[in-house]
């Protein structure tokens, strides 16, 4: 139980992605200029993380070790299928925001990285928690850039008008340039976070 | 003709790939430290990219929408990707050995690049004839190359500049491909 919670949490700070593996930027940059739409291609990442790793692992001592990542391939692929029909079903505004980006979900490195580093060696329990703490913390990850760049670069968040209606908007923080610089800076603050806590850990010690 | 020469410049400087429709943006961030393998990955992804989005623009015309099974084309492309790029890779190997060193190691990397896949999507998506799926493709990857070599042409003089500890690395990378994209994007409004 304990190293299933630990499996867990682990995607949500210890190994956030895509801060602590530079994994999975594009999509990072490219959806983040809402939350709606932010949250969207996040809870597809989720279900692909998910249904990939357990998958993969179910079938680990079936999969030959030569052709392995061919059939990682398929596995994903098919996951991301059923996402992008699922949105173009029932959520058509999303699906046509995301645009490229849904089946773009294919090529996320976060996903075959996870399969091939965590769920051909695990089992299936083991990697339903790393694939669910993965893609939440992924998803999380995107919030978090999406809400400041909504907040600050439109002043609304969710589609709702947040800052006072005076606010004219620093519209540089939504167009790509400020994508880059945006995510740059919050990767800095993230490592010096990361320094004060460790420096605390060692007083500690 | 026209349309072709407006076609390129949009996908060269107007629509950037990597700056401001970012697709490939992992190679980027991460080959762009030395300039050497920039040189080489750029090299590579050009010759990958014009085959895979032939190759998948024919296969969606020919096999996937007469048999109107569209619906699997992102596994139909991501296969046709993979396996193009371990073919490329063997012949490669056999034919030119020279050519195979130098390119050899960033070649299983192009698989898992989200330009290769995005611009044979978006040839479909684009609704493009086969030749301007061509020069488009041609055009995505001499854009990424060019962005690549720039920005690994600035971050070699990093060596010498004085960077805060905490800011090396990626982050001063992301802000300065940032300020890099914001050149480009003074280019916006030219073209379609």
């Amino acid at each position: 139980m304990a190293s299933i919670v630990k499996e867990f949490t682990k995607g949500l700070w210890e190994e956030v992605p895509p801060f602590r593996f530079v994994l999975g930027l594009c999509s990072v940059l490219a959806v983040t200029t809402s939350m709606s739409s932010a949250i969207g291609l996040g809870g597809g990442v989720i279900f692909v993380t998910v249904m990939s790793n357990v998958l993969v692992s179910a079938l680990r001592k079936v999969i030959p070790d030569k052709v392995r990542i061919a059939v990682f391939i398929v596995i994903i692929a098919t996951a991301v299928i059923i996402v992008e029909l699922t949105m173009q079903a029932y959520f058509y505004g999303l699906y046509e925001v995301l645009g490229i980006w849904i089946p773009l979900i294919v090529v996320n490195c976060l996903v075959l990285g996870r399969a091939e580093a965590f769920a051909r060696k695990q089992s299936v329990i083991l990697s339903l928690a790393d694939g669910l703490g993965m893609g939440i913390g992924f998803t999380l990850s995107l919030a978090v850039v999406a809400s400041i760049r909504e907040i600050i670069g439109a002043g609304t968040w969710f589609g709702i008008q947040v800052m006072p209606a005076i606010y004219p908007g620093f519209t540089y923080l939504l167009k790509p340039p400020g994508a880059f610089v945006c995510l740059g800076i919050m990767l800095g603050l993230m490592n010096v976070v990361s320094a004060r806590l460790d420096a605390k850990k060692k007083a500690a010690a | 003709m026209e349309d072709y020469f407006m076609l390129i410049i949009s996908a060269i400087f107007v629509n950037n790939i990597l700056l401001i429709k970012f697709l490939g943006n992992c190679p980027f961030i991460g080959v762009s430290s030395s300039m050497d393998s920039a040189k080489g990955m750029a090299a590579a992804c050009i010759f990958v990219n014009v085959l895979a989005s032939s190759m998948c623009w024919v296969f969606q015309k020919f096999v996937l929408e007469p048999l109107s099974i569209e619906y699997i084309q992102t596994l139909a492309f991501i296969l046709i990707i993979a396996g193009l790029v371990q073919l490329v890779e063997i012949i490669l190997q056999k034919v030119a050995p020279p050519l195979y060193r130098a390119l050899g190691i960033y070649l299983p990397l192009i698989t898992t690049n989200c330009m290769i896949f995005g611009v044979a999507v978006l040839n479909i998506r684009q609704d493009y004839t086969f030749m301007q799926a061509f020069v488009y493709s041609i055009a995505t990857a001499v854009g990424f190359s060019m962005a690549l070599i720039l920005l690994a042409g600035i971050r070699e003089r990093f060596i010498v500049g004085k960077i805060p500890k905490l800011m090396d690395g990626f982050p001063i990378g992301l802000i300065t491909a940032g300020m890099m994209g914001l050149s480009f994007y003074g280019l916006v409004g030219i073209g379609k």
